[in-house]
């Protein structure tokens, strides 16, 4: 097993969204690539209520050293990856701190609330400037309008881990991605992954 | 490929504490495994159920939780060894049974299994199974991690094994639906043969007939068996300390606590001040671990989630070991540093260390969070719970609701449990007025319906889902069918236990592990007890709301059964019925009388509002394609066209 550096021990990921967006998936397949480093990987989720529509969110712990809780401790979050803008900025509150960093799908999903007229849905321009101000970097990345000229929307999630990868904080390699998707997905869903995997390493360099 | 069998002894893998507990089952040579599905509990039978065929298990999702009790009952009295799986509320269901088997023993081992929500994060209360541990004096283990889940599994096996009676390993959401990495054990192989003997003596626990009687010599029979079992726990390896010998402060916990308890002392950087004993054990509490630990500090805090039963069990021990271990300093849930409701965390308990040791916990720096808050006030618009896009409920709530105003007699809903609860809420149009256990909607309605005697004149429906049909339902339905009670029962019938991810139940022709089944036919069922039956498609609103007024007028017990599958069903994922579009030259928004009816009352999440030409739009990535907003569109504005 390679000696593994991490920026912070644990190094705390969330990766958020809204129900139907692939969200667990995406939580399953990064843990599996840094399990598969030898890290000791925890990850907390929250569904079950989360139909379509509802917020998700998944808390990944990283560690070289020992397991932690499924839940980050508030201001703890070092990297987000957000499928939904505005879910971006919920997390931000809850977890954000000036050193935190944020890879952010721009496809907006209206809540109930909005469709009906009761509350605003914010402008993009607006949220990338107030995610880019509570955030040491900020990346934003069209994945969904990508995705559908791949055939299928719900790949954005996998866009959003190659650009995970791309930014180099974590251990995430290609070889590592192919052997977490063999594992859950049939030969033909693999190459489209993947597909949508280089996409999304290429949407940040 | 499934490492769950895959995966070589010795081998780590990541598994969600669910897969986990699935593990150790078979690691443990589990035998005959049921439940009934409930969030967070489903996956472990499911995990199961997808390897049956390899290792020869037996597994169901029974009818509900008491008779899958009796099932995974059977197994252990037939010698081979059962778990039975469930979300808190099953224990509740099945604790008519375990009572008595409580008292009965067991043979083969058996290990119950529920797994508890505190904070209710899928549930509608957040009660606790521990409870029923210290009630049935049986053993209780809690796993801290993903590792201990599996591993305290297989103990759990082997401990009812030497006892001879039932063991509660109880999971939390925080594990069941967490992952984390899992070192693999052994899997056994072992040809079993199930016989059942029963021509012994009834005082015999391992030939003799099974029961409870004569009870009181059973009883006390059964508390031996927890002298045994607290022997046992002094020397378990599972519970264990970390910290100085004499530390300021003693904190006991368990469960997930456990970690947040750890993230708590590291975050505080305490470690050289806190004392951390891990209990795996935690009913019945041995009293010699707790003398030895409990002697090392004046000060004990307890973290527990929900109500303070551990600690009130350590404080019963430390009452006990007064005069050996002198007076302590409590704190936890009854002194006040954590709260007696919802999820623990991390936070909550370095707030409480930060009191107790008076130590400053490192914040997000002040400027930042305010900047944060007001940001996020603007820039996070809340997301309130929604039936799906293409949600059959939307529909069916759609029209029982507007039926139920235009008959005007101030007509109203009872419920239960399943996404159709969320009808209380706005994306139901606040139709559901009760909501309670399964089965709870029919019983309520029942006795809703007997009270035009007092002079009740509003009409009364009842609203029940498939899977809990069979669940509860049916024993409220045949007591309002044999009292003539005057009500109407809506069957949503989406074809499968929806919520919890489509597990089959009697109503389909598949079982747990894929195999055909008997489906039992909930028309010919209600029509065979007296009952008058329709069925209806709720994307035909015209025609379900003419049938509900149709029945709205015959006296007696009427059932309508809405028919349509869960938009997110395996078989219907992904296939639209139909395209839908908003015609623009139609649709003239705020200029027609609608009032936006389509996304400011019915509110799919696959229509959009177009802020800037004022018109509905179709979000072509959410909609799904079920064509029921094209039927209440006044201006037939909103266009379906049949996908070939």
């Amino acid at each position: 097993m390679q000696q593994v550096n991490l920026p912070y021990d644990p190094y705390n990921v969330i990766i958020t969204g809204v129900g139907g967006q692939g969200n667990v998936m995406a939580s399953r397949i990064l843990g599996n690539m840094l399990s598969r480093k030898g890290l000791s990987v925890t990850i907390g989720e929250t569904f079950g209520a989360s139909q379509r529509g509802g917020s998700v969110m998944s808390h990944l712990r990283i560690s070289a050293v020992s397991s932690w809780s499924p839940q980050i401790p508030k201001g703890q979050g070092h990297l987000v990856i957000s499928l939904e803008p505005t879910e971006a900025m919920r997390v931000l509150v809850n977890y954000g701190n000036p050193a935190i960093k944020v890879l952010c799908n721009t496809r907006s999903i209206h809540a109930i609330g909005v469709i009906s007229g009761e509350q605003q849905y914010p402008d993009l321009a607006d949220i990338k400037a107030w995610v880019a101000e509570l955030s040491e970097a900020a990346w934003f990345m069209d994945a969904t309008e990508k995705a559908m000229e791949l055939g299928n929307p719900i790949l954005g999630n996998i866009m959003m881990i190659g650009a995970a990868a791309a930014i180099g904080v974590l251990p995430l390699d290609r070889e590592d991605f192919e052997a977490a998707i063999a594992e859950n997905l049939s030969l033909d869903k693999q190459e489209l992954n993947l597909k949508a995997f280089n996409l999304g390493v290429g949407m940040v360099k | 490929m499934s490492p769950i069998l895959d995966g070589q002894p010795g081998t780590r893998h990541l598994l969600m504490g669910n897969e986990a507990i699935a593990r150790g089952a078979l690691e443990a040579g589990v035998d005959v495994v049921a439940g009934y599905p409930g969030t967070p509990s489903s996956e472990i039978i499911e995990t199961l159920a997808r390897v049956s065929a390899q290792q020869n298990l037996y597994v169901e999702w029974s009818v509900n939780e008491k008779v899958a009790m009796e099932v995974a009952a059977a197994g252990s009295f037939a010698g081979l060894r059962s778990m039975c799986v469930m979300k808190q509320n099953g224990v509740n269901v099945g604790s008519d049974f375990l009572l008595h088997l409580a008292i009965t023993g067991t043979r083969g081992g058996m290990v119950l299994v529920p797994c508890d929500d505190p904070g209710a994060l899928s549930s509608a209360n957040e009660g606790e199974s521990r409870h029923f541990a210290r009630m049935l004096e049986i053993p209780l283990l809690e796993p801290a991690d993903f590792q201990e889940a599996k591993d305290l599994i297989k103990w759990a096996f082997e401990l009812s094994e030497k006892i001879q009676n039932v063991v509660m390993v109880r999971s939390v959401t925080r594990l069941s639906h967490a992952s984390g990495n899992v070192v693999f054990g052994d899997l056994p192989d072992l040809e079993k043969k199930a016989f059942f003997k029963h021509q012994g003596n009834i005082l015999d626990p391992l030939q003799g007939p099974m029961s409870s009687l004569p009870v009181v010599f059973k009883h006390g029979r059964q508390q031996e068996k927890l002298k045994k079992v607290i022997a046992e726990f002094e020397v378990s390896a599972f519970n264990t300390y970390s910290g100085p010998r004499a530390p300021e402060l003693l904190l006991i916990t368990g469960s997930a606590c456990y970690l947040y308890s750890k993230e708590a002392i590291s975050l505080l950087g305490v470690e050289d001040r806190v004392g951390l004993l891990k209990l795996a054990t935690t009913w019945p509490l041995p009293p010699q671990l707790m003398e030895k630990y409990l002697c090392t500090a004046d000060k004990v805090l307890v973290v527990e989630e929900v109500i303070p039963f551990l600690e009130e069990n350590v404080k019963i021990i430390a009452a006990e070991l007064a005069l050996k271990i002198g007076s302590k300093t409590f704190y936890g849930k009854r002194e006040g540093s954590l709260p007696q409701t919802g999820e623990m965390n991390s936070d909550h308990v370095a707030a409480a260390l930060s009191k107790i040791l008076s130590v400053a916990s490192e914040a997000v720096p002040e400027a930042y969070a305010a900047r944060a808050k007001e940001l996020s006030d603007a820039g996070a618009p809340g997301r309130d719970l929604t039936f799906c896009a293409g949600c059959p409920h939307r529909a069916s709530f759609w029209t029982i609701h507007n039926t139920l105003q235009m008959d005007g007699r101030e007509g109203f809903v009872c419920g239960d449990i399943g996404c159709y609860s969320l009808a209380i809420l706005p994306t139901g149009f606040n139709t559901l007025k009760t909501l309670h256990a399964m089965g709870s909607g029919i019983g309520l309605a029942s006795g809703f319906g007997m009270l035009a005697q007092f002079g009740m004149a509003q009409p009364v429906v009842a609203v029940v889902g498939d899977s809990t049909f069979f669940h509860a339902a049916l024993p409220a339905l045949i007591n309002a069918i044999h009292h003539r009670s005057d009500i109407t029962i809506v069957v949503l019938d989406n074809s499968g236990t929806a919520m919890t991810g489509f597990q089959s139940h009697p109503g389909l022709a598949v079982d747990a592990t894929g195999n055909e089944a008997s489906a039992i036919d909930v028309v010919n069922l209600c029509q065979a007890m007296g009952a008058t039956v329709r069925v209806s498609d709720p994307f035909e609103p015209e025609k379900t709301r003419q049938t509900l007024l149709d029945l709205f007028e015959i006296k007696g017990l009427k059932v309508l059964v809405l028919k349509q599958m869960c938009a997110l069903s395996p078989e219907k994922k992904a296939q639209k019925m139909f395209e839908v579009s908003v015609d623009q030259a139609v649709c003239i928004g705020q200029a027609c009388g609608c009032n936006q009816l389509c996304t400011r009352i019915f509110k799919c999440p696959g229509l959009n509002w177009d802020k800037e030409h004022l018109v509905s739009r179709i979000d072509e990535v959410i909609c799904v394609g079920c064509g029921m907003c094209a039927s209440i569109c006044p201006a037939g504005a909103i266009r379906k066209k049949e996908v070939a």
